[in-house]
């Protein structure tokens, strides 16, 4: 198989505001952090011919492109996981392009995920007691982070993890939001704010739950040809990984996950060559277990890895260096991605000075992009 | 009252809920390499056969792990918070997501030995409960 090692970049971001009520559709959000993009690039609506979405995501990508006024989608697609989705966009975008099936080609997401459909309250992933769901909802298990709540407590029981370690990660995602404008929660937190915050679903707390928002992201990718003429330094896409758990009888077990680690290998790179990470965090359980999965320290050492300041801004693996999910705003993996080419570039509001390669978690896959 | 979401019954899963009424936990079996599995699915993960049985489990297991819900994030936990869902590993190995009664959720532990309920939430559902094992252990 050919690798698409370096073959391709991200040329372009776009944010809108984040926001608890933007007061808009989602249609209008998503146009804005599109267009946004694209001008940033140096591009016009008109080079854009490929939109990947995610799933879950309901605009169509011939509304879209007739917003946009965009004439003849060369190619377009989705994919699954709901909000895990990230980096199997990137990788679409990357394999329509290196196969000639489109040039430029946007990936993007937005949601009033604060104002319309919670995911916290299961108002997006709840089943109705169907399928698999017949033997979890009706025992309460609804929402994403009860699911987390059981991971962790297991880790804890397993490894002696604490929830002061998992409060080290929302502190530290807090520290680095406090210096970024966008972040929807800036006043900086300690580790004892963590653990007076209210218990939602015991062992974990409000400030172990990522901030839902209303908002929008997007990139624009090229080939790498193409990069190098646009107005941005790129942000070369090294390699991108998929991994979705699947088969078994539904243990904690991380052995389908951690399948994420494969990055490294597509990249020929390591996990000590990272300058900064951008990890999922929709609850800090999950971090503490991606970095485990990742490899930057042995299973059930999370715990004390992440405490000390170690993965703040300044420490050995500075994290979530926008605030992340936990303090920016919950855009499903889109808002880790936009600041991992910002770190690139050597914008960011906490800037890791000279980084080269950034580690990126989407949940569902993971991609290592470097300057 | 807006409760949490009831099972739906399906074909994949109508011998267990019958069971139930019955007052008996079923495990489904694959009917060629006898794998247990839980929740019921139409196929065997380990060797894809399509044909299963259902088997009697003995209802024990023990705690392997628990969340305790207190905020009512769902229209359906309101008045029922703190609630714990456990998974259960029961004694056979699956892994059996379920809530524990005749315990306050603060007295449950991982590891801690527990047994099958059944409570009867409708005409036709009855759902599978553990509580605190009675048994004496050996």
């Amino acid at each position: 198989m050919e690798s698409v090692k370096d073959k391709c970049a991200v040329v372009g971001i776009g944010e809108t505001e984040y926001s608890r009520d933007s007061g808009r559709t989602e249609r209008s959000l998503a146009l804005e952090a599109i267009k946004k993009a694209i001008e940033d690039a140096g591009l016009r609506p008109g080079d854009i011919d490929g939109i990947v979405k995610y799933a879950v995501q309901p605009e169509t990508e011939t509304d879209l492109a007739a917003c946009l006024g965009i004439r003849h989608l060369s190619y377009f697609g989705e994919a699954g996981f709901a909000g895990g989705a990230g980096a199997a966009l990137v990788r679409q975008a990357v394999q329509a392009i290196v196969t000639g099936a489109a040039t430029n080609v946007v990936v993007f997401r937005a949601v009033n995920g604060r104002s319309g459909k919670r995911y916290g309250r299961g108002e997006v992933t709840g089943r109705g007691g169907r399928g698999d769901a017949a033997f979890s909802e009706p025992f309460g298990l609804i929402a994403p982070g009860q699911g987390a709540a059981m991971s962790a407590r297991r880790h804890m029981h397993d490894y002696g993890t604490t929830s002061r370690q998992l409060g080290a990660i929302a502190v530290a995602c807090r520290k680095h939001a406090a210096r970024n404008p966008r972040a929807l929660l800036r006043d900086p937190i300690t580790l004892e704010d963590h653990q007076n915050s209210r218990i939602i679903y015991d062992p974990l707390h409000m400030l172990d739950c990522c901030y839902e928002a209303d908002g929008a992201g997007a990139l624009v990718i090229t080939s790498a040809d193409r990069a190098r003429a646009l107005k941005q330094r790129p942000a070369y896409i090294m390699a991108t990984v998929q991994a979705a758990p699947g088969g078994g009888d539904g243990a904690h077990d991380r052995t389908e996950t951690s399948a994420k680690h494969k990055v490294f290998a597509a990249a020929g790179v390591s996990p000590g060559d990272m300058d900064v990470v951008q990890i999922y965090d929709h609850f800090t359980p999950w971090v503490l277990m991606a970095i485990e999965d990742y490899g930057f320290c042995k299973r059930g050492e999370g715990g004390p890895f992440v405490e000390g300041g170690r993965i703040e801004l300044g420490g050995g693996l500075p994290l979530n260096t926008s605030g992340g999910h936990l303090s920016e705003a919950y855009l499903q993996g889109m808002n880790h991605m936009i600041e991992a080419v910002r770190q690139l570039r050597g914008t960011s509001t906490a800037q890791v000075e000279g980084a080269e390669l950034v580690l990126v978690d989407t949940a569902a896959g993971a991609l290592i992009l470097r300057r | 009252m807006s409760g949490l979401p009831l099972p739906v019954i399906d074909s994949d899963n109508a011998e267990f809920w019958a069971a139930c009424k019955r007052h008996e936990l079923v495990l489904q079996r694959c009917g060629q390499c006898k794998t247990l599995r839980h929740p019921p699915r139409p196929m065997c993960h380990v060797c894809n056969s399509m044909t299963s049985e259902w088997v009697k489990s003995n209802g024990r297991g023990r705690i392997y792990s628990y969340v305790i819900t207190v905020q009512p994030i769902h229209p359906g936990l309101v008045g029922k918070v703190p609630l714990a869902t456990v998974r259960v590993q029961l004694e056979e190995g699956v892994l059996f997501t379920s809530n524990v009664v005749g315990c306050a959720p603060d007295e449950i532990r991982i590891d801690m030995p527990v047994e099958v309920v059944f409570e009867d939430v409708t005409q036709e559902i009855t759902l599978p409960k553990f509580r605190p094992s009675r048994q004496v252990e050996g």
